[in-house]
């Protein structure tokens, strides 16, 4: 609620508004912009803190009315199983449809990330974001990625325009003054919008505990199955899935472990940790000394262009 | 020399952080947020001083510092040490050319305030993406090499930072280690800078002498600098003056953005709160309308509000029904802003096709987009001198002063007082591209002083007593296609049908009306623009109106097309391959023109764009000029 002062002369007080408060009003006028001028937008709704934020945005820049477009998962069959069940009951909640597409060239291929490496990602997520736009016919998608995650995301607008192939120019992109977006493109042509650009990962944080946002269990610490892959820690979400792909169950240890991000549990590394609450995640990751996207397989491997060169072929 | 900071303690709260989380996050949540850019010259170390920043607060991790280390010994430009540009420049084409291309946004933060800095190319080529950086900010850090001074790009950069009305300016005088922090060639960077900012009306400046690479002066005071007795960068970009809540004080504005219909009941209008309060009860106007109402609720998800204040996404409902939709702007009924189809602006150009004066392009402002036309420039600043030069058209990265008309009347106020209702954007109706970035000066007098004047006998009646229903066929084609010849025999046809008609060709114009012009695109452009108007005179006058022009642009054969009541205006694309007219070449032009004596001439060194989708089409290698006629008639009766 906002509150009123008025001074004796009956002029108004200024209302201080934080940051936060900033942040959000920036993402809600970015939203309904979208919703104004586009045909058929959608918004990709991965399951993660940064979906929960945004979808939590929508809601709030169309009430009372729902947020007139559907959600669309793009799953590649290898999530947590906790996302599958939050990702059902956040639609349900918002009153929204939910979509699912599942590369089906993958599926009748067995892609796993065991396997076959990169393909997985390319094959489940930039494949199959790209048959699923083009099958709707969507022509804005939201999507939460944030300009502080990444060094090829500090560089793109808000408005991120992409060609009938959806591919991204990074050293073409459109001029974008004050809060102004051009979204005007040709027939085949989309734009891939970011209403969370301007937020950090302690404000996604912070804004889910100041507003009780319901997220993942996984983010919150708790003892779990856990296997060694690659020198790295990961959970054991479907264990004889895991098996069946690897040919031999992993060595699984029960550890206290939580995810900064989620993915695909087999490429999700874990940390090991005690942080329980909102505070002691938000005190977690603002003591800490390794990046958010470190635990992501799917950005190593590829040299320093990898997030770019996956942007540039339309991934999100 | 200054150490390499170890992750300096001055940023991050780390012992409120581990000994009460609680506390911390209130702490955090009460920051104030500051948009800043840094901005200057090629290679003055822009991206430098921000992975600097990046790394005395403790914004870079372990996992990017490791990589940061190896990219330094693999790619950068300085030696064994560390390369913190590579830290900023994050496309492949930047690392790979050591420059930046497009604008990074960073984030860090303090104790005391939370910054959002945006790391601004220096390169002239792409001052568009520093522009795009520099429209949100509040403060600029202008950087300078002490070794060079003042350069063009600083001038051109300060010059645009003022320009979007940035007013807080740092001149950062860095690089000072490489002239051994000599006190007399800083003092004298800064008499030079500050006699050219007195020049632009640049009212005052902070200078700073740093060293981004050393961390001079950057976060903590530098014992290299005994004689500079001012804050650190850090510390001025805390404490820098910056008053949030002003635009609270101003009269209350609100682009809508959406109207809110869940059901029959509800019907609000959402937008961002541009300036001003706004309570239950108060008294507004939706403009251009002018329709009045009052506000009767503040609708948010979280509860009504008692107060909407600036930078407030709302939704708004009013105790009457009245029409208000997206483009709208309801503002305070005492205090409206200006509505008007006439404008003086200053433009800056974004693209590398120049602008053509008379060309409609859109004009987004706020929420509203409308057709508008740029009249030929008033002048072009020289960034240098800031002389005002004589220009014909505006090209990329132009900076300069021209009239605009839009095809209705849009709300606006001047860019000093009010960036979103004083900015705006051309977009190109063929590509969508964003050509230009516009600031109002203010409306021109004769668009509150020309008024139609209403008459009692109207195109209806001019048209009921010719007996006949006025259109306009437009013939469009090359040259030598065969337009006036089947124009003429068009007309001819309906005369003798007893229709009441008029022939307009384009070499007969111009002759002429249009004798002024000649064959650039800009005159081009104003000659259809003029056949426009009269061709529309004529049919108000209740004739079919029958043109024969090239008329080359689809743009401006739209723009006829919207002048003319929906239905009237009739496309008729004469269809003739350019080897078929080459060959006619009825008026020797063809044959001039591939000799390069004539100059651009259409469908040689002037483009033709034909039409998409023309009402009719005939093509004349198939069909005699006659047969081309007949057919038309068939297609257009019987006009009653």
């Amino acid at each position: 609620m906002a509150r009123t002062f008025d001074r004796p002369d009956g002029t108004a007080v200024p209302q201080t508004l934080t940051h936060l408060d900033r942040l959000e009003a920036e993402s809600i006028h970015i939203l309904r912009e979208v919703v104004a001028e586009a045909a058929r937008p959608v918004m990709l709704y991965s399951v993660g803190k940064d979906s929960a934020v945004m979808l939590h945005l929508a809601k709030k820049a169309f009430y009372p009315s729902l947020p007139p477009f559907p959600l669309l998962h793009v799953d590649t069959t290898w999530k947590f199983q906790a996302m599958y069940a939050l990702r059902e009951k956040a639609a349900r909640d918002a009153g929204m449809d939910l979509l699912i597409h599942q590369n089906p060239a993958a599926l009748e291929r067995g892609i796993n990330p065991f396997d076959h490496g990169s393909l997985h990602t390319d094959m489940w997520k930039t494949e199959g974001l790209k048959q699923a736009l083009d099958e709707h016919g969507f022509d804005v998608a939201f999507g939460g990625a944030r300009r502080d995650e990444e060094k090829s995301r500090a560089k793109e607008r808000i408005f991120s325009f992409r060609s009938a192939t959806h591919g991204w120019d990074p050293k073409n992109q459109r001029p974008e003054l004050w809060n102004l977006y051009n979204a005007r493109k040709a027939k085949g042509e989309s734009i891939r919008v970011f209403p969370i650009s301007n937020w950090t990962e302690l404000d996604i944080w912070q804004y889910i505990h100041l507003h009780n946002i319901e997220i993942a269990p996984l983010y919150f610490s708790a003892k779990r199955p856990t296997y060694n892959w690659d020198g790295q820690l990961f959970m054991a979400d479907d264990i004889d899935r895991l098996q069946r792909v690897l040919g031999h169950r992993p060595d699984i240890v029960e550890r206290s472990i939580r995810f900064r991000t989620l993915g695909c549990f087999p490429l999700t590394g874990a940390i090991e940790s005690e942080a329980r609450t909102l505070p002691e995640i938000i005190q977690e990751m603002l003591l800490t000394t390794t990046s958010e996207r470190q635990g992501r397989v799917i950005d190593r491997g590829d040299g320093d262009a990898s997030m770019e060169k996956k942007k540039r072929e339309g991934y999100f | 020399m200054a150490e390499t900071l170890p992750h300096s303690s001055a940023y991050q709260t780390d012992a409120l952080i581990a000994s009460d989380i609680d506390a911390y996050l209130v702490q955090n949540q009460n920051k104030s947020l500051l948009r800043f850019i840094t901005c200057g010259s090629v290679d003055d170390g822009k991206s430098t001083l921000i992975g600097r920043l990046l790394y005395d607060s403790k914004l870079i991790f372990d996992d990017q510092l490791a990589a940061l280390e190896a990219d330094s010994a693999r790619i950068g430009t300085q030696g064994q040490a560390i390369d913190f540009a590579l830290l900023v420049d994050g496309l492949a084409a930047e690392r790979e050319q050591g420059i930046t291309i497009d604008v990074a946004y960073r984030f860090f933060a303090t104790e005391k305030r939370k910054f959002i800095v945006a790391d601004t190319p220096g390169h002239e080529q792409y001052t568009r993406n520093m522009i795009t950086g520099a429209s949100t900010a509040d403060l600029a850090v202008i950087l300078v090499d002490a070794r060079k001074g003042i350069l063009t790009q600083t001038r051109r950069h300060s010059i645009i930072a003022h320009l979007v009305g940035v007013r807080n300016l740092v001149l950062a005088v860095n690089k000072m280690d490489l002239i051994d922090y000599d006190q007399a060639r800083y003092d004298a960077i800064v008499a030079d800078y500050r006699a050219f900012a007195t020049s632009i009306k640049i009212a005052a400046f902070t200078p700073i002498p740093i060293s981004g690479f050393k961390g001079d002066n950057v976060t903590t005071p530098s014992p290299n600098l005994p004689w500079y007795a001012g804050p650190t960068l850090m510390a001025h970009l805390e404490t820098a003056d910056f008053d949030a809540t002003v635009a609270q004080s101003k009269p209350f504005r609100m682009p809508v953005q959406w109207v809110n219909r869940p059901n029959l009941d509800f019907r609000g209008f959402s937008g961002l709160i541009a300036a001003g309060t706004v309570k239950p009860g108060d008294a507004v106007r939706v403009l251009p309308s002018g329709k009045a109402t009052s506000v009767a609720r503040i609708v948010t998800m979280t509860g009504d509000l008692e107060t909407g204040v600036a930078a407030q996404s709302v939704t708004l409902t009013f105790t009457d029904e009245i029409d208000c939709s997206r483009g709208d702007v309801v503002v305070a009924a005492d205090d409206p802003p200006e509505v008007a189809d006439q404008f003086e602006a200053t433009i800056i150009w974004l693209a590398d096709d120049a602008m053509l004066p008379g060309r409609p392009y859109w004009l987004k402002l706020g929420t509203q987009l409308v057709s508008a036309t740029v009249q030929p420039p008033k002048y072009q600043t020289n960034v240098n001198t800031m002389e005002q030069l004589a220009a014909k058209t505006f090209e990329l990265n132009a900076i300069g002063v021209a009239n605009f008309s839009t095809d209705k009347p849009i709300v606006f106020e001047a860019y000093a007082d009010s960036r979103t209702l004083g900015g705006f954007i051309l977009i190109d109706k063929i590509t969508n591209a964003t050509m230009a970035a516009g600031m109002i000066h203010f409306a021109l007098r004769r668009s509150h002083n020309v008024h139609r004047q209403a008459t009692d006998v109207g195109r209806e009646t001019h048209a009921a007593l010719k007996n006949q229903t006025p259109r306009l066929l437009w013939f469009t084609g090359l040259s030598g296609s065969g337009k006036s010849t089947i124009a003429n025999e068009v007309e001819k046809r309906l005369n003798l049908m007893n229709r009441h008609t008029f022939l307009l060709d384009g070499d007969n114009i111009r002759h002429g009306l249009n004798k002024d012009l000649g064959f650039t695109d800009a005159d081009r452009i104003e000659n259809i623009r003029r056949v426009g108007e009269v061709a529309k005179l004529m049919t108000d006058a209740g004739l079919i109106v029958l043109t024969a022009f090239i008329s080359p642009f689809r743009v401006e054969r739209d723009m006829v097309r919207t002048m003319m009541p929906e239905g009237e205006f009739i496309e008729i694309f004469v269809d003739t391959p350019l080897a078929v007219a080459e060959a006619r070449d009825v008026k020797g032009l063809y044959k001039k023109a591939r000799a390069g004596t004539l100059k651009n001439f259409t469908g040689i060194d002037s483009p033709y764009e034909p039409p998409e989708q023309p009402e009719i089409r005939v093509n004349t290698v198939e069909m005699t000029p006659v047969e081309a006629a007949e057919f038309i008639i068939r297609q257009v009766m019987p006009l009653k």
